[in-house]
């Protein structure tokens, strides 16, 4: 079986790119850190890749909005390379700082470029950044990155900007016609409940959607951050131990690529 | 200057459309409220952009869509030249005043460059706030003032300033000033120290003055500027390391001795008596270092900002945690930052508004501010904020204290640093501006009403994405081997770095090399700018293209600046021409040594008649709403603590944490433990004790969570009034003594230490000091963090014990505090057994002895055991007749700061085990974990005393922060 490579994109202020490597190295893969600014001087190239993973973080500082720089950079100066990259049989992820950076570049839900953006991930209702662990839920959906996943899992969240909010109801029936709406907010019943339990106020409690073939997925909460009990705030009362529900996403993601590469 | 009518250029607001709920303005409108401002009942909240240039429409459009959001957002556009409209609305527009930096900037014509947007000359961001509803004239001034504007680095935005909205400062002639020295009386050389801002006493400046009748020239400014940096207490601690007669006077007796430098006779000879061979580099470096694993040693500074803070707290905060990280940063050949504390000291936020003094910011005001600064950097960083405490006294109002920590890993092979003649001087990462003239000297002065406008530009704004951009560069250029020494940018900018680093050898630095924020700074506000962001490597010539072309490609500004030399000499060019020249071995040992008095006299310890009660309830929930003690929720969920992805024990897991437990390589179950110890209200009783308490409690901490305490590093950070006055000297030297004392006992090294000095605020001619408080930040070894446990209350059935003896120690207690009761016995600390005991406790924790513990701190052993209890939603039943104890007393039992105690939970099947291993130490079970949620006490005569829900308990614990 090929070696997966992971491109992990980072930008300026990208900051959680050692982590998401981490998550892919258990998951089999080889990741690679590769510059915004390398893939504009053509030194490294996308299409040596099977998997793009857009970390978190704060891309230029979110000066101008969440990802907005970023996302400015993949449509005007990244469109001949990430173009062919979305049209072919490859893998993106976007996490938190990432995926506000795919949802303002109209990349999702599209899975396109060169598309109007029609969802974005604004501020908190809570007006404040927030770290905390939440439940996320998982009903019928097509990414290829969640499947087999439990039904009812913790992640943790940390940002300021992270309210899922559609362009209109279209959109939003849309997603969930095309089974696009990956993760969803719940209580510990999982049950769909206010704040904190929906962290931000997000419409519908999304967290994380994909693109209609379900290969390009974003989601707010980082999955890179539980891949080992040790990372849980309640291992010790729960008598937790092994992996963390984060990693079963990295390596769906990594056993797709191998079959399909 | 320009008119109106010929600045080509745009204004672009951005603001959510009418649907969308926008939290910054419903929290400004809450803060309406605390000022007693009512009428106003909407604000609508716009970020503004200025843009110089001629703009196409399709520029125009396509700039819409890089500022704004289309979903959620509104954007409107119009000329600059279409004179003046009338506000529609009331409405205050804010903006940074000129020469103050906005990273906005920057980003927006990059960006717009990205889209192709060419011609704009130059970019100003503002922010406008639109009110409905009815404002008076004076309410308006005062909310603007009060909430929108921090006059030190914003201005309102009036028709004249928006006129003038692109106006940089201009450029000031590049001359060198020359001070007449030579001839100066003693009286005028104070004037001339007072003049130029130079914080030198009339010791230090006749010794200058002697220095230059040797040479016999007048000093020019910068060579003058450049001793007073290097001199500087900031950087000297030229108190600590003075001649200090200190006099005690305790129990009737008074003694008298002679310091000869207060910081080596404690605080370091402790770590060279301890001589522990895990120890790699102590009191050398930016940071201390210590042996962590094969591949990597970890590093720990901790840092204030104070003053800084005190006058624009967010700005001061941020750059605080920012100067900390450069620590770090230039340790060895740079480490990378891994973990971030965070300790502050305010006054009460409900501090009545009327009795702020004139020219200080409100508690609530500065709190706010404070924490929104440290988040924004560290979060922006990606380093993970995982420790903390925040206390309060109204001694603090004109002064709060910000402690900045950062926890680096530097690998085994990266600690030497090499500076020889030849190589090159290079300045990287942020441009150099006007910023921070005067900090170093700054800090060594009373703050007053005044220094709002004195030293506007000691205040500097952060940008922590050219910080995270250097960090990423630098780091890179380390394992390259591209550099052979780095250290940071801190007080005393290049002059300073360069200082340091040419100590040995000597440097040259072409200052007109120095890139700029903008035109206009002479010579000397270039080299003794402490602008952020920056650090100095010393490059080998064969490596200098290889590194410079590696920062080019990471977009981080790098520029040779000059070389390092043989001469021994610092000397200072500018465009060809020599403007300063010193012996480096009169700048760096030519200071002479302070000599002060310092005297402590014990208080007299009188115990307060308290009315014994029937029920303690009330009390208990009452120490858990304190300021100090309640929940900092608010503050710990706006940090991102998990970043890296290392947290074990979090800083706010269920309830409030010990040690914070870090695991800083994934691929390893190796790990440390952040804890800290401070409380100044012993220190007003006895800062010997404080100083012993607050290692006894970082030893507590870090037991509690099942660190290794054989392999514990402390650091110490005095933060103290005025030490001029031979009371508040006197309290920091007997605190030293104490520090010195406890290192020895706990088997702790000191590895790094600061002081902050001069911390009291001026109120007419009555200075507030602040309590002399010292802050000891503990990192331990965690060999295996799968064997670590969280304080939260696991399983009813299980046995709660209790380590440590209870003696009726109240003074400076919490329990006190709510009662407003003074005086009383501060606790003490059996040094003989306090480490043994605490050394078996973790022993028990690693050995899975005990599924929980807590450290009894403020409040005591029934504080502990309540926030053990609502953590894990178990009730518990309390005898207090089993508590090992030294005292009857009820109020006592419960509520007693002795030293040493902690609180555990063990399953029944190893009980015999625990007690086992904690034998010939004072342990009892004293309560047992209940499937009911009551917290239930009876005192020794079986009556009971405490009864509440985990729900109260909590409830009142959550209360104090709940709607910040």
């Amino acid at each position: 079986m090929a070696e997966v490579r992971v491109a992990i994109l980072k930008a300026p202020g990208t900051n959680c790119d050692m982590e998401t490597a981490h998550a892919f190295t258990l998951a089999g893969a080889r990741p690679e850190t590769v510059w915004i600014e390398d893939l504009k001087a053509g030194s490294k190239k996308l299409n040596d890749y099977q998997i793009l993973a857009v970390p978190g973080g704060f891309s230029y500082g979110d000066d101008l909005g969440a990802g907005r720089l970023m996302a400015s950079e993949l449509q005007h100066r990244l469109q001949d390379t990430l173009g062919p990259f979305l049209d072919k049989e490859k893998l993106v992820i976007g996490i938190c700082n990432g995926f506000q950076t795919l949802v303002k570049a109209g990349i999702l839900p599209s899975g396109k470029l060169g598309v109007e953006q029609e969802v974005t991930l604004t501020g908190n209702d809570s007006a404040k950044f927030e770290d905390r662990w939440i439940y996320l839920k998982s009903e019928f959906n097509v990414c290829i990155w969640t499947q087999g996943m439990e039904d009812l899992f913790e992640l943790p969240v940390a940002h300021a900007e992270g309210k899922f909010v559609p362009k209109d109801a279209t959109v939003l029936e849309q997603l969930l016609g095309f089974g696009q709406i990956v993760f969803q907010y719940c209580d510990a019943d999982g049950l769909e409940a206010g704040y904190p339990a929906n962290p931000n106020g997000s419409m519908a409690s999304i967290a994380g959607i994909c693109d209609p073939s379900g290969r390009v997925f974003g989601l707010m909460p980082h999955p890179e951050r539980h891949l080992s009990a040790l990372q849980h705030p309640r291992r010790g009362r729960e008598g937790r131990s092994g992996d963390g529900a984060g990693l079963q996403i990295f390596k769906n993601g990594v056993r797709w690529a191998e079959k399909h590469s | 200057m320009t008119s109106t009518a010929s600045v080509t250029g745009w204004r672009f607001s951005v603001r959510l459309k009418e649907e969308f709920r926008d939290g910054e303005a419903q929290g400004l409108l809450s803060d309406l409220a605390d000022l007693d401002i009512a009428g106003v009942n909407k604000i609508s909240i716009a970020r503004v952009y200025y843009l110089q240039g001629d703009l196409s429409s399709d520029a125009l459009s396509r700039i819409e869509r890089l500022i704004s959001d289309p979903v959620t957002e509104l954007c409107a556009a119009e000329p600059l030249s279409g004179g003046e409209k009338p506000p529609a609305a009331i409405t205050v527009e804010v903006a940074y005043r000129p020469g103050v930096r906005d990273p906005v900037e920057d980003s927006l014509k990059k960006g717009a460059a990205d889209l192709g947007v060419t011609g704009i000359q130059a970019v100003r961001t503002a922010k406008e706030y639109i009110f409905s509803g009815t404002v008076s004239a004076q309410a308006l001034e005062r909310l603007t003032y009060k909430l929108l504007v921090n006059a030190t680095v914003q201005q309102v935005v009036t028709p004249a300033v928006r006129e003038k909205i692109f106006w940089v400062p201009p450029a000031v002639a590049a001359t060198v000033e020359t001070v007449p020295l030579l001839k100066a009386d003693d009286a005028q050389l104070q004037q001339i120290s007072t003049r130029c801002q130079l914080s030198l006493n009339l010791d230090e400046m006749k010794t200058i003055q002697a220095y230059f009748q040797k040479a016999a020239c007048d000093p020019r400014l910068i060579e003058l500027e450049t001793i007073a940096q290097t001199w500087s207490e900031h950087c000297k601690h030229k108190t600590l390391r003075g001649n200090i007669v200190y006099t005690e006077v305790a129990g009737g007796k008074s003694s008298q001795r002679t310091i000869n430098n207060l910081l080596k006779e404690t605080i370091v000879r402790a770590t060279e008596e301890l001589n522990k061979p895990w120890c790699i580099s102590v009191f050398e470096d930016n940071s201390g270092v210590v042996a962590f694993d094969e591949k990597y040693h970890a590093c720990f500074k901790v840092e204030t900002h104070n003053h800084p803070s005190a006058l624009e707290p967010f700005g001061g905060a941020s750059t605080g945690v920012g100067g900390v990280i450069r620590d770090i940063l230039g340790t060895g050949l740079g480490a990378k930052p891994i973990a971030s504390t965070d300790i502050f000291c305010f006054a009460r936020p409900d501090y009545p508004k009327e009795q702020v003094p004139q020219g200080v910011l409100h508690p609530r005001r500065v709190i706010k501010g404070v924490v929104a600064g440290v988040k924004d950097y560290g979060n922006k960083m990606g380093i993970p904020t995982v420790n903390g405490a925040v206390l309060f006294d109204d001694r603090f109002i004109g002064n709060p204290l910000v402690y900045c920590g950062n926890v680096g890993l530097l690998p085994v092979d990266k600690v030497k640093k090499t500076v020889s003649p030849g190589m090159a001087v290079v300045v990287a990462g942020g441009r150099t501006g006007r910023d921070g003239v005067h900090g170093a000297t700054f800090s060594s002065v009373t703050l007053h009403a005044e220094s709002e406008v004195v030293s506007s530009t000691a205040v500097q704004i952060g940008d922590p994405i050219t910080e995270k951009n250097l960090t990423d560069a630098l780091l890179e250029a380390r394992d390259a081997g591209l550099y052979s020494s780095v250290t940071d940018c801190g007080a005393g900018g290049l002059s300073s770095a360069v200082g340091e680093m040419g100590e040995i050898c000597g440097a040259r630095v072409d200052l007109e090399k120095v890139p700029l924020k903008y035109a206009g700074l002479n010579p000397t506000e270039i080299w003794i700018s402490e602008s952020q962001e920056r650090v100095v490597f010393a490059v080998e010539a064969g490596k200098l293209a290889a590194l410079l072309a590696l920062f080019q490609r990471r977009g981080v500004m790098a520029a040779e600046i000059g070389r390092f030399t043989g001469t021994g000499n610092l000397e200072l060019f500018y465009q060809g021409e020599k403007v300063g020249d010193l012996r480096m071995e009169f700048m760096h040992h030519g200071v002479p040594q302070l000599a002060r008095p310092a005297a402590w006299t014990a208080p007299k310890p009188a115990e307060p008649k308290l009315q014994p009660r029937t029920d303690y309830t009330d009390i208990l929930l009452k120490l858990l709403s304190r300021w100090d003690s309640c929940s900092k929720e608010w503050i710990v969920r706006q940090y991102d603590h998990e970043v890296q992805g290392g947290s074990v024990i979090k800083p706010i897991g269920l309830g409030p944490s010990d040690a914070a437990v870090i695991r800083p390589r994934l691929s390893s179950n190796k790990g440390l433990a952040l804890a800290n110890g401070i409380n100044f209200r012993y220190g007003d009783l006895d800062p010997y004790w404080m100083a012993v308490l607050a290692v006894d409690e970082v030893a507590r901490q870090v037991a509690a969570v099942g660190g290794s305490l054989d392999r514990l590093a402390i650091l110490d950070n005095f933060c103290w009034g005025d030490p001029t006055r031979s009371e508040v000297l006197g309290s920091l030297v007997r605190a030293s003594l104490g520090c010195y004392d406890a290192a020895k006992a706990y088997g702790t090294p000191f590895i790094s230490g600061k002081d902050s000095l001069y911390n009291a605020y001026r109120v007419g001619d009555k200075a507030i000091q602040i309590p002399g408080t010292l802050l000891i930040s503990g990192m331990a070894l965690v060999e295996d963090c799968v064997k670590t446990i969280s304080m939260d209350a696991k399983k009813a059935g299980n046995q709660l014990y209790l380590l440590g003896l209870t003696r009726k120690e109240l003074g400076g207690s919490a329990y006190h505090a709510v009662l407003n009761a003074e005086g009383g016995q501060v606790p003490t600390v059996d040094l003989k057994q306090a480490p043994a005991a605490l050394r078996a406790f973790s022993k028990a924790v690693t050995a899975g002895q005990v599924v929980s513990a807590h450290d009894c701190s403020e409040g005591g052993m029934a504080m502990a055991a309540a926030e053990m209890a609502f953590s894990g939603n178990l009730g518990i039943v309390i005898e207090l007749s089993k508590v090992p104890a030294d005292t009857k007393e009820t109020d006592a039992l419960l509520f007693s700061e002795s030293a040493t105690r902690l609180l555990a939970e063990v399953a029944p099947d190893q009980c015999a085990a625990f007690e086992k291993t904690m034998s010939g130490f004072p342990v009892a079970a004293i309560g047992e974990f209940q499937t009911t949620e009551d917290l239930v006490i009876h005192d020794a005569q079986g009556r009971e005393v405490v009864r509440a829900s985990v729900g109260q308990l909590r409830a009142a614990w959550q209360e104090p922060f709940k709607d910040w």
